[in-house]
């Protein structure tokens, strides 16, 4: 058993890493402040690659792994939950599914322009009453021949207005329940597509959450994504996999948080000493680096098992079940570790500790997690 | 056109240890980094090749492990990588190192040769000037723009110390850059995806043609008799004035030092 990054793996991280710290992190407070969307951030990660790390290079990828991909997610949500989860959601939400059950056609025409970082990607499953409850899907897809006719609404959609290309979820046949989602591939200028609430967020303030609204779109044939009735499975193993991105993101939060509380607590006096030499500070650290490892085996588990094109649900579960639990601890206690500075925006921490908590609900709340995992266990 | 960029490997970090016994850094156990003035020059000469199609060859001397460097330089664009690497270059000044890269040189085809000015680690900014000496190529340093590039000519801006110079030069030439010149690109992802299929060229004593005299630590006529902590002084002088006066005085001792003019 091998626990070492590959070179190509380590090199990779030495580059998010970098970027990162260079790019990302001077303008993560600002972002979170105004509640903007870093649109020049996403512009340099296309340039370099980041927004389709995993695909092959026809497909205007990196011809990376998976893996790699996860390590691009956890360095940037180190410094920057929010850049992060724009990242995630494109490659594994949108890219992804384009790539695992898109013909050539549909690769051709919307995943190169995606892969490459010239468009950007969202995925529209929920609504206002399907949210775990995924199969309550309301947005009906009328077959009308050589096009569907498409109504509904999506609620809390990620890159939501800054996203060109949408997967989105809808109903082909209502009596047939799961078995009657199907999974489509939206523009955003299609004739009748609009975005309408943004929401505002306790984090993750500078990703775009919106509402999609669908009045009579006709989306062409061609752009049926799988076949007909298969919507609920695409979008359940598309969810397996954007999991580990969330995971990635937890792990990356809470190592960043920590990382900002060991300078802290070696820069701050108290009685004399900083208050990295008191042995609660000490065992915090001890405790939280510790939990932090153990999450970042379980993301690297489950992301190593994608690259091996094993079954990985209940592996990404366990990944975004642990990693998203351990980002609320780690944050929480890192601001306790900065006192009362860390309740004050004059420190990441307390951005952190805001940005962790969606990583407990989206892509599934916890709860979901445990479902999927017990499901395997006592099946 | 062939454009040859000549970089090194240096330890990542300020609280260099040194060996007492033989003067040098020890390198075992440290960081390493592209040295900040080569990959400047990197970024020059991969700026050529996007505007002119050139080639660009990276070229280090230096121990195996100086392969990473070389990879990340393919992963920044770099179409080919060259490593000169021997038990008999190491421990070479800066004469015994512009020796062997010269030798190397000699044999390959190149139209322009860029060196980063100096390395973080020895601060010698000799390598380039000697290299071109013993290629008896003309050279410009502390080049901190490329005006024009063509088959025939390069123009660039020459940092003085107050001042600049545009300097024309016939091809092939050497140019030495400054880190400020232009700030090196990230490497791509895709890059780093095949940068480990690439072949790296390892060039050995015996593929130089190279005479063992001038070469490595016992071809080396600089021998470093000491390495030393510098020891700061800080001798402060206190004066008690008023506001009007210690502004005054203030002034008159930035004059005095020339930070300030008359």
């Amino acid at each position: 058993m091998n626990f070492d990054l590959s070179p190509k793996q380590a090199m990779m991280q030495k580059l998010f890493r970098e970027f990162a710290i260079n790019e990302v992190e001077p303008i993560a407070a600002e972002v979170d402040e105004e509640e903007r969307f870093p649109e020049e951030t996403v512009k340099k990660m296309s340039e370099i690659g980041m927004l389709g790390i995993p695909f092959e290079s026809k497909y205007g990828g990196g011809d990376g792994d998976n893996l790699s991909y996860i390590l691009a997610v956890e360095e940037l949500s180190k410094v920057c939950g929010t850049t992060g989860v724009i990242v995630s959601a494109h490659t594994s939400l949108a890219c992804n599914p384009i790539y695992t059950y898109g013909t050539e056609e549909q690769r051709q025409k919307y995943l190169i322009p995606l892969a490459s970082g010239q468009k950007l990607g969202a995925f529209g499953l929920t609504e206002p009453n399907a949210g775990t409850d995924a199969a309550m899907q309301q947005t009906v897809a009328v077959d009308e021949g050589d096009h569907y006719r498409i109504n509904g609404t999506k609620i809390f959609i990620t890159n939501g207005g800054y996203a060109d290309t949408y997967v989105v979820f809808a109903m082909t046949d209502k009596a047939k329940g799961n078995r009657g989602i199907s999974a489509f591939i939206m523009e955003k200028d299609m004739e009748g597509f609009s975005i309408g609430k943004t929401e505002h967020k306790l984090g993750i303030k500078g990703s775009s959450t919106t509402e999609l609204i669908f009045k009579d779109v006709m989306v062409p044939k061609e752009n049926l994504l799988g076949p007909e009735g298969k919507g609920f499975m695409i979008a359940m193993s598309t969810l397996d996999g954007g999991r580990i991105g969330i995971a990635a993101q937890a792990l990356g939060i809470a190592q960043g948080a920590l990382d900002q509380a060991v300078k802290y607590t070696k820069e701050r006096k108290q009685f004399g000493r900083p208050i990295s030499a008191f042995q609660n500070t000490q065992f915090t650290i001890a405790d939280l680096q510790t939990k932090i490892d153990a999450a970042r085996l379980l993301v690297y588990r489950a992301a190593y098992m994608k690259d091996m094109n094993r079954n990985y649900s209940s592996e990404a579960a366990m990944a975004k079940l642990f990693a998203s639990e351990v980002a609320m601890e780690v944050t929480t206690k890192s601001i306790q570790l900065h006192g009362g500075y860390g309740y004050t925006r004059d420190y990441p921490v307390e951005r952190m500790f805001r940005d962790a908590k969606i990583t407990e609900i989206y892509e599934g709340t916890s709860e979901v997690q445990k479902m999927v995992i017990a499901s395997k266990i006592l099946r | 056109m062939n454009i040859l960029v000549l970089l090194k490997q240096v330890p990542d970090t300020t609280e260099m240890k040194i060996d007492k016994e033989k003067g040098t850094l020890i390198r075992e156990g440290v960081p390493t980094i592209t040295n900040p003035d080569d990959l400047a020059g990197m970024e020059v000469a991969l700026r050529l090749k996007d505007k002119y199609g050139a080639k660009v060859t990276a070229v280090t001397m230096g121990p195996p492990q100086a392969e990473n460097m070389l990879r990340e330089l393919y992963a920044m664009g770099a179409d080919h990588a060259v490593l000169l690497t021997d038990r008999k270059f190491s421990g070479a000044d800066t004469w015994a190192t512009s020796n062997t890269l010269a030798a190397f040189i000699k044999q390959v085809d190149f139209d322009l040769i860029i060196a980063g000015r100096q390395a973080i680690d020895g601060d010698t900014a000799q390598v380039g000037p000697q290299t071109a000496e013993k290629l008896g190529l003309p050279q410009i340093s502390y080049v901190d723009d490329v005006l024009e590039f063509s088959k025939e000519k390069i123009v660039v801006k020459k940092a003085l110390e107050n001042n600049y110079e545009v300097l024309e030069c016939s091809l092939p030439c050497v140019i030495t850059t400054l880190s400020t010149i232009a700030k090196p690109r990230y490497m791509r992802v895709m890059g780093i995806s095949h940068a480990f299929e690439k072949d790296i060229t390892i060039k050995t004593f015996d593929d130089l043609n190279i005479d063992p005299a001038i070469i490595g630590l016992k071809g080396s006529p600089t021998k470093v008799k000491k390495t030393f902590t510098k020891e700061v002084h800080s001798n402060s002088d206190i004066l008690h004035l008023d506001g009007k006066a210690s502004a005054r005085k203030v002034a008159e001792i930035l004059m005095d030092m020339n930070f300030i003019g008359k």
